[in-house]
């Protein structure tokens, strides 16, 4: 295991190869933001929201897929940065519809809380006000697709962790959808185990509990480092 | 106990299935050949059914989301039966200057959106970006066959004269 040595925002940090910008930093309490990244299953940097800059790169490149390496200089705050996270936040808002109002995790939301964070107060782009459906066909869960940000993380939970791989994405682009097996309602699924840790890793309200009314879910993903621990290490720790 | 007809069953032997299989089974079932599989699917049946997709992603092994997620993903794919006929719309830039959009209307108007088959089964709409034949913009394609220089009311003539109402 041999160690890389690196800065990050002028801190001096170690790492091991191997291990992403992203989580070294997380490692050392900087919290680069996130949404499509959750601890225990594989990443794919497809929410852009972890980009930062590494001296001596033209380009940005996402953290969360970018190994460390020695004598790296890392900066993940810079103007420029902010600027770009505001705007792929407004994106997602303007993508699909987000109502906070009318939302069961309203006050606990991943992409509410980044909002908030770098002070989004209003959209500079225009609404697409996309016609979405909401499939409540499930016994115990909800899946509202006005509200999914296609972070992918309920695909990797279901395919790595619980083994199912239930969800996938249909379409590409902005006609992106996800869909259980062959586009079948989620409660007529034959491949669902009805585990439940699609909806705790989902970083917004889009899967939810059924039962729940504003503001009244709370996630928790504690479960996965639990499980992901038991089964690599057979260590069983709360 | 009521009597079930059995629907007219063609004379010819219906090889599909078998020509499937060997597609299948010359990749030795292997997950990576699914775009392969369904490519050859899309061309023995002119679309994919889910039936058809559920009987791929269990020969392959494979989560069904997975193969409806790679067959909605590619345009070449369809889930939806082809019309009897097609029509291809150039949407190129020369084509768009000389007035494809004029013929998208009609099409839209009579036919089906691009992308999609009229209600009736006659006719398939589809858009191209462009088919390299500028000079001859705005240009459609007739199931294979080209035609110049449409003009709107050129294109209702010709869509009377196939029978579309």
């Amino acid at each position: 295991m041999s160690v890389r040595t690196l800065e990050i925002d002028g801190k001096a940090v170690t790492g091991v190869a191997g291990q992403s910008i992203f989580s070294v930093a997380w490692d050392n309490g900087i919290h680069i933001p996130r949404l499509c990244h959750v601890g225990g299953v594989s990443d794919v940097g497809a929410c852009r929201l972890c980009m930062v800059e590494v001296e001596g790169q033209r380009k940005l490149v996402a953290a969360c897929m970018t190994p460390v390496e020695e004598g790296m200089v890392i900066r993940t705050n810079t103007e420029q940065l902010l600027a770009h996270r505001r705007l792929i936040v407004e994106l997602l808002f303007a993508e699909r519809n987000h109502i906070c109002a009318v939302c069961v995790v309203n006050g606990a939301c991943e992409l509410q809380d980044l909002a908030a964070s770098l002070g989004i107060d209003h959209v500079r782009l225009r609404y697409r006000f996309p016609t979405l459906s909401v499939d409540t066909s499930h016994e115990r869960f909800g899946l509202d697709h006005n509200r999914c940000v296609l972070c992918s993380r309920c695909i990797r939970v279901c395919d790595e962790v619980e083994g199912a791989h239930t969800w996938d994405f249909s379409g590409r682009g902005v006609n992106s959808l996800l869909i259980s097996d062959l586009g079948e309602a989620w409660g007529e699924s034959e491949s669902c185990t009805s585990c439940g840790k699609c909806v705790q890793v989902c970083p917004t309200g889009a899967l939810f509990a059924k039962g729940k009314m504003v503001s009244e879910m709370r996630k928790d993903r504690r479960f996965l480092k639990y499980i992901v621990t038991a089964r690599e290490k057979h260590e069983w720790v709360r | 106990m009521p009597v079930v007809t059995k629907p007219d069953v063609p004379a010819v032997k219906d090889n599909r299935e078998r020509f499937l299989e060997r597609a299948m089974s010359r990749h030795h079932y292997s997950g990576d050949a699914l775009i392969e599989v369904l490519h050859t699917a899309q061309e023995l049946y002119g679309f994919l059914t889910p039936a058809l997709l559920k009987t791929i992603a269990r020969k392959l092994r494979l989560p069904p989301s997975r193969v409806l997620g790679v067959a909605t993903f590619y345009h070449f794919f369809s889930l939806e039966p082809k019309g009897e006929h097609s029509m291809i719309v150039c949407t190129g830039t020369a084509c768009y200057v000389a007035g494809a959009q004029g013929l998208m209307r009609v099409l839209e108007h009579r036919c089906a959106k691009a992308g999609s088959t009229s209600p009736d089964g006659k006719m398939s709409v589809q858009a191209a970006r462009c088919i390299g034949s500028c000079g001859l913009a705005p240009a459609v394609i007739y199931d294979g066959k080209i035609l110049p220089r449409l003009t709107p009311d050129q294109l209702n003539a010709e869509l009377d004269r196939i029978g579309v109402k």
